[in-house]
């Protein structure tokens, strides 16, 4: 039940959010803390208590539950937690009170409704990360959108309404292939065994023949390589990025695109083994041109938060390259690149939202020598920029270290030319901090006259960020021991 | 014809005389209020007779009518659909200057043509049943002729209609009448293309299929279906709103559940041309409809050309209905409508709630805000064009999620590659609207300037006289919610609907 209250306690906190801007205009963002902290409370507890059941398919299983929903199709609420999710469930309620954060003081208009869609974006993560029937799976996958539609399409900057338009457009697009390749599995499975079957474990049971198996593989790989994003299908991601509101880019960046990254660890190459080894090739390369490209595009950016998109793509590339490697090395090394990232990108998010609350303005032509006007910020900027360039002793670096050594054991060629990435990091990465923090005080910023430098609720948030990153870095195994039976067990199944 | 015979007819009967009372009354004494309530209660009294009705098993009523669980789950959506329609309708009608009391005489006559097309398995009950509700509805359409202010076109929408659909009664009657020809026989269940290559050798099956395909066309236009869907978008703007809603969802459910029943029964799907001829006209509905919805500023107009788009995701589970005992095919059509109606009936709800005779808000610039001005309506308006969209929590999930079942059994790849596109376009322009909803009320509606502004142009206030229509568009967004969030009832009920077809 544990795992249900968790979806419960955020889809409930939301509506009392919502409700509560009757009585007060900041009464929502307390209603918010509450059933976040509820909700990270529950997770501690499954962390702290919870034990794989023996009885459970592999015994790796700490949560695993069932009840009938619609008997025509039959589709369960069927819901299980592994240390695979537990950990991203750590990660989704963290990231909830960093987005919180955000938020606190940038939301001024419509709080009520604003903290009703980011609870509800939350359930929908939530609910994706312990789905195990495949169609309450495509339930919450498409129940997160609309949330951070109306996240974006609301409180977003200029451009909102085609950003939003496009995000929506493309995902669901997405999402119809996916569930166009479920049902597939599912008819399969009335096929072979005489009844339909949304069922996780049963559709892994389930014989398809490579030709049929390419095609499903596909389509489960379109649904979630366009949530990734993984070039070719990564354009809805810079517009979305740089016109949500703060808190909407530490979502975006921090959970929603884990989810692509989920689904393909989860489902995609465990549900069609063959038809994913075929393809790797061809998706290991898909991974290593994201690296490169967008780090590329990256460099050439003169928004702030473009450019932070372009490189949340360009290392999401590291994680399709060890999902694909498909050995433990590079599932692992995806694995710690999902919550590295999911921490250094919301960061750099919040001090690209930063700034543009106190000057108005992401262009990095007009910043240049805040150092001297803002030490905090400039510091945590720094701080993170470093982390995502994967500086070793910080969560990145373990992750994409593991992603490459992974990788280098299928593909050489490929992991060398994706190896490359890392240089170009550097050079963006350093290029951001020289240009916006280096030099001397821009007119533009000059003129903004003294602005405030981190609040303490700032400071917390980044501390908390950081600390995170240092642990990932400096203790890995204690992530690593955790999903380590559950990838182990996920490749020896498809073997 | 047995006294039980009689009393399985009862909701006919009732709806019938209901016509009947609401003419006397009318000639006695006009009063919108009085003809109204006539009209509600009989067709509030008709869907109550099905709890009589249903316990009686079907039966075929005369050669003519076959009254069956199919046409009681269809009659019910019928009567629904009239009964809200009539509701919302007062409001709307109230500031007419004219008299308001035939357009609910109207209703109820084309109601009466709905049910008899929804339980006829006899191309002249089938005739007779298209013309009792069209000729209704020439009426329906031209009805606000004589006032100064309101629609458009009525005038123009009428005749469009008039023509086009003889024009389409004429294809149909002579397809009928060649398949009598070649069959000699009216009931669905003898039409087979068998036939013709048993009794003549040769030219014969071309014939076959070439009536088949006058009779197919007749349907797709009332369906408006591509290509013969040109009349729909004039039709539905230059109609009064409660018109363009009966004609969207009344006039779509019967002819729907006519096809349904004509497809399921006769065994035209064996013929592969007649499948293929079926199979482009639904791709080229998604197509056409989609992206001609793209770029309109007017909802009715968005809505017709989104309307002739869920037809064509119809057909996708149509075509499947006849595939095999365990067959989804009936049952996703059968769920589709259900949900079709629901979302249309809201959409089109809202729009008469904030409209009247003399001032229609059919301008997408006119829900500029509503989130703000009216967050009830607005939320039930977001409710419904995200379930046409296909969002979870909605019946218009379900009913897409049912349809796709229904393509992959039937291995329909190309039609069900053709939803997915036209999903994906569909989502523009149901955003756009919600967008414009999400903006804030009081910048410029409209750059033109030809939209009043927001504060000379409240919307209408809740009181007595609307409190109906709201009520009606609580319960349509219950019905909305509900089955998209536990949809095992509905589901269980059309399969043992369906189980009696064919």
């Amino acid at each position: 039940m544990m795992a249900l209250w968790l979806i419960i306690v955020l889809f409930v906190g939301g509506l009392l959010a919502w409700a509560s801007e009757l009585a007060d205009a900041r009464a929502p963002r307390v209603v918010a803390l509450l059933s976040l902290l509820l909700a990270l409370l529950l997770v501690v507890v499954m962390y702290a208590t919870g034990a794989p059941q023996p009885d459970s398919p592999g015994a790796q299983w700490f949560i695993l539950e069932k009840w009938e929903w619609i008997p025509r199709f039959s589709i369960f609420l069927q819901i299980g937690v592994d240390g695979l999710s537990l950990l991203l469930l750590l990660l989704t309620t963290f990231l909830g009170l960093i987005a919180l954060a955000a938020a606190w003081h940038e939301i001024q208009q419509r709080c009520g409704f604003f903290y009703f869609n980011l609870l509800w974006t939350l359930a929908g993560v939530v609910g994706v990360f312990i789905a195990l029937d495949l169609f309450l799976f495509f339930f919450f996958w498409e129940i997160m959108l609309i949330p951070m539609y109306l996240i974006i399409a609301i409180w977003g900057h200029e451009d909102r309404a085609y950003a939003a338009t496009k995000f929506f457009i493309f995902t669901q697009a997405a999402g119809l292939v996916l569930l166009l390749a479920i049902l597939a599995m599912a008819w399969l499975h009335m096929e072979q065994i005489g009844r339909f079957s949304f069922d996780y474990f049963e559709l892994g049971n389930l014989i398809v023949e490579t030709p049929l198996q390419r095609v499903l593989m596909l389509g489960f790989f379109i649904g979630f390589a366009t949530k990734l994003p993984s070039f070719p299908l990564h354009s809805w991601l810079p517009d979305a990025h740089s016109q949500a509101p703060t808190a909407g880019s530490v979502l975006l960046a921090g959970l929603l695109l884990k989810t692509g990254a989920y689904g393909l660890i989860r489902f995609t190459v465990p549900l069609f083994p063959d038809a994913a080894a075929d393809f790797a090739p061809v998706a290991m390369a898909l991974g290593a041109i994201s690296i490169l490209y967008c780090a590329k595009l990256a460099f050439a950016q003169t928004d702030l938060k473009r450019l932070i998109a372009y490189t949340s793509v360009s290392h999401m590339g590291f994680v399709t390259l060890g999902i694909f490697a498909w050995n433990i090395q590079g599932l692992q090394g995806a694995f710690m690149t999902i919550m590295a990232h999911g921490l250094s990108a919301a960061a750099l998010f919040m001090i690209a939202g930063g700034l543009q609350l106190r000057f108005h303005t992401r262009d990095i032509y007009v910043m240049g020598g805040l150092w001297a006007v803002l030490p905090g910020m400039a510091a945590m900027a720094l701080f993170f920029s470093v982390a995502a360039l994967g500086m070793p002793g910080l969560g990145n670096f373990v992750g994409e270290f593991l992603a490459l050594i992974g990788a280098f054991q299928t593909h050489v060629w490929i992991t060398v030319a994706a190896a490359l990435g890392l240089i170009l990091a550097a050079v963006y990465s350093l290029w951001v901090i020289q240009r916006v923090f280096h030099g001397t005080v821009s007119p533009v910023m000059a003129a903004a006259g003294r602005v405030p430098d981190l609040s303490r609720l700032e400071w917390i948030a980044y501390a908390a960020m950081a600390a995170g990153l240092v642990w990932m870095g400096v203790h890995p195994q204690s992530f690593l021991e955790f999903t380590e039976p559950v990838l182990g067990l996920l490749l020896e199944a498809s073997r | 014809m047995t006294a039980d015979q009689l009393l399985l007819l009862l909701p006919m009967i009732l709806v019938a005389l209901t016509t009947v009372v609401t003419m006397l009354a009318i000639s006695i004494r006009r009063s919108h209020v009085t003809s109204c309530l006539i009209t509600a209660l009989g067709l509030l009294l008709a869907l109550l007779s099905l709890i009589i009705v249903q316990p009686l098993g079907a039966q075929e009523v005369t050669p003519l009518l076959l009254v069956d669980d199919f046409k009681l789950y269809f009659t019910a959506l019928i009567l629904g659909s009239s009964l809200a329609i009539t509701l919302l309708s007062y409001p709307y009608m109230a500031n007419l200057e004219d008299h308001q009391d035939e357009f609910y005489l109207l209703i109820g006559i084309a109601t009466l043509g709905g049910l008899v097309m929804a339980g006829s398995a006899h191309f002249i009950t089938a005739f007779v049943g298209i013309e009792i509700l069209s000729v209704a509805l020439y009426g329906m359409i031209a009805y606000p002729l004589h006032r100064s202010l309101a629609a458009q076109y009525p005038m123009e929408a009428s005749i469009k209609y008039l023509v086009l659909s003889a024009m389409s009664s004429a294809f149909f009657l002579f397809g009928v009448a060649l398949l009598y020809a070649q069959t000699g026989t009216l009931h669905f269940q003898d039409i087979s293309p068998e036939f013709g290559l048993i009794e003549a050798e040769g030219a014969s099956a071309a014939y076959f299929v070439l009536a088949a395909l006058m009779v197919m066309a007749g349907f797709a236009f009332k369906l408006s279906l591509a290509p013969f869907h040109l009349w729909t978008p004039d039709v539905y703007e230059g109609a009064p709103l409660p018109a363009t809603t009966f004609l969207a969802t009344v006039g779509k459910i019967a002819m729907a559940a006519l096809l349904m029943r004509f497809m399921s029964v006769s065994r035209l799907m064996d013929s592969a041309a007649i499948m293929t001829a079926l199979m482009l006209i639904s791709a080229l509905s998604i197509l056409v409809g989609n992206l001609l919805a793209l770029r309109q500023t007017n909802l009715k107009r968005l809505l017709s050309y989104s309307s002739i788009a869920h037809m064509g995701y119809l057909m996708i589970a149509m075509l499947v209905v006849d595939t095999g005992a365990q067959s989804m095919g009936a049952e996703a059509t059968g769920f589709y409508l259900t949900a079709y109606v629901v979302m249309t009936l809201g959409a089109f709800g809202v729009m008469i709630v904030v409209s009247d005779s003399a001032h229609e808000r059919d301008h997408i610039g006119h829900y500029q805000g509503l989130f703000w001005r009216s967050p009830w309506l607005a939320l039930v308006f977001t409710a419904m064009l995200l379930s046409l969209a296909g969002i979870p929590l909605t019946i218009g999930f379900i009913g897409k999620f049912y349809v796709f079942a229904a393509g992959v059994e039937g291995a329909q790849w190309f039609l069900l590659a053709s939803m997915v596109v036209g999903s994906a376009i569909g989502l523009f322009y149901y955003l756009r609207i919600v967008y414009g909803m999400l903006l804030p009320a009081d910048s410029a509606a409209d750059p033109a300037g030809s939209l009043p502004s927001i504060d000379q142009d409240p919307l209408p206030e809740i009181g007595l006289r609307n409190l109906l229509p709201h009520a009606v568009l609580f319960l349509l967004l219950a019905a909305l919610v509900i089955p998209g969030v536990v949809p095992g009832g509905l589901m269980e009920l059309l399969r043992s609907v369906m189980a009696g077809l064919s």
